[in-house]
C-alpha cells in the first residue's frame, strides 16, 4: 500500500525557512517526496552550507528569498512560483519573529514589525498561494501559530496577540476555501528548541521545562511531523483545527 | 481564439451554454457567486498561461470587462 505521507509531485512553500521550525518542516516534507521552495529575508553562508549538506541525503531544496511583509515582494514571488511551478500544493506560513514587552512598553515599531511579519506576512502568502491551488481544486495550508496565541503569556501580549490572529485566519480562510478543495489548519507548538528561544537564562529553561508534562522541550522535528500530517492526505478530512504541539505543557 | 478559450472558462465554471456568455455576462448573475469568481479566475489563468495582478481579481465585475483586463495582458480579443 501507498504511504499516506507520500507527497510526490507536489510542490511546497515553506516561509521563514532557514533555519528551526521552517528548516525542519522543509526537510520533512522534502524527505517525504515533495518538492520544497524555502524562503527567508535573504541568502547566508550558514544556509548555503545546510543545503549542500542537505543535497548530499538526496533531499533538493529551492530558495526563494524575499520579505513575506512586502505586499508586492509576496506578489512578485508567486509569479516566479507559477512561471517555475506552474502549481502549488502546500503551503507553510512559519516566518516570524517573538520580541518581549510589557504591554505598558510595546513600541508602535514593534507592534507594527511583529504584525508585519507574523500576521500580515501569513494573510498575503495566503491570499496568492490559495489562487495558485485554486487552479487544481486542492492544497494544503498550514499557519504556524503558538501555544502564546492560544493561552496567552505575561510579557508576550503583542505577539500573542499577532499569533491569534493566525488561528482566526485559519478558521475563516478553511471556511472560504473549502469549496475551492483547500485545506486550511493552524499548528501551536509549545516551547520548542529554536533560535526564538536561545535567550531564555538557564534558569528560564529549566522552569518552563517543569511545566511541560513530558518532561523535555519539544524539537522542531516535533512540529515538523504535525506539519506533513496536515500536508498529507492523512488529514484528507481535516479543516479548520488547531493542533497544540506541545508535550502537555502548561502555561 | 482567444475569445473562445475565455468563453470556455466562463462557461465550464458556471455550466452554462456558450451562447450564454455575453459581454453582459456579470458578477452576481447566473451562478457567478464568490466561488465562482475564484475558478474563474483560476480557469483564465490556467488557459491563457498567466497569473491576474489582485486589483484585476477584483476589478473582473464582468465578461466584457474580462476581456479588457487580459488586453493588459498581452491577449487580443
Amino acid at each position: 500500500m501507498e504511504s499516506l505521507f507520500n507527497l510526490n509531485g507536489k510542490i511546497a512553500f515553506v516561509t521563514g525557512a532557514a533555519r528551526g521550525i521552517g528548516w525542519q518542516t522543509a526537510l520533512m516534507l522534502a524527505s517525504n517526496g515533495a518538492k520544497v521552495i524555502i524562503n527567508d529575508l535573504a541568502d547566508s553562508e550558514n544556509l548555503q552550507t545546510k543545503i549542500k549538506d542537505a543535497k548530499e541525503q538526496n533531499i533538493d531544496l529551492t530558495t526563494l528569498f524575499f520579505d513575506v511583509s512586502d505586499y508586492v515582494q509576496v506578489k512578485n514571488a508567486y509569479s516566479s512560483i507559477f512561471k517555475e511551478f506552474k502549481r502549488l500544493d502546500i503551503l507553510v506560513n512559519n516566518a516570524g519573529i517573538m520580541e518581549d514587552s510589557m504591554i505598558s512598553t510595546a513600541s508602535e515599531a514593534h507592534i507594527e514589525k511583529t504584525f508585519k511579519i507574523n500576521t500580515f506576512g501569513a494573510i498575503y502568502n495566503t491570499q496568492y498561494a490559495s489562487r495558485l491551488m485554486a487552479r487544481n481544486n486542492s492544497g494544503s495550508i498550514i499557519n504556524i501559530s503558538s501555544i502564546i496565541g492560544t493561552k496567552g503569556n505575561a510579557g508576550e501580549s503583542v505577539y500573542s496577540a499577532s499569533k491569534s490572529a493566525l488561528i482566526g485566519l485559519t478558521l475563516s480562510t478553511a471556511k472560504e476555501l473549502a469549496p475551492l478543495g483547500i485545506r486550511v489548519n493552524a499548528i501551536a507548538p509549545g516551547f520548542i528548541d529554536t533560535d526564538l528561544v536561545s535567550h531564555f537564562s538557564e534558569e528560564i529553561r529549566q522552569k518552563t521545562i517543569s511545566n511541560i508534562k513530558l518532561g523535555r522541550i519539544g524539537t522542531p522535528e516535533d512540529v515538523a511531523k504535525a506539519v506533513l500530517f496536515f500536508a498529507s492526505d492523512l488529514s484528507a478530512y481535516i479543516t479548520g483545527q488547531v493542533l497544540g504541539v506541545d508535550g502537555g505543557m502548561i502555561i | 481564439m482567444n475569445i473562445e478559450k475565455l468563453s470556455s472558462a466562463f462557461s465550464n465554471v458556471l455550466g452554462l451554454n456558450g451562447d450564454k456568455i455575453t459581454d453582459d455576462l456579470s458578477y452576481g448573475s447566473l451562478g457567478w457567486d464568490s466561488v465562482a469568481h475564484m475558478k474563474i479566475i483560476a480557469a483564465i489563468e490556467d488557459s491563457f498561461d498567466i497569473m491576474l495582478e489582485t486589483e484585476d481579481v477584483i476589478d473582473m465585475s464582468s465578461f466584457k470587462k474580462a476581456k479588457e483586463i487580459l488586453t493588459k495582458y498581452g491577449i487580443a480579443f
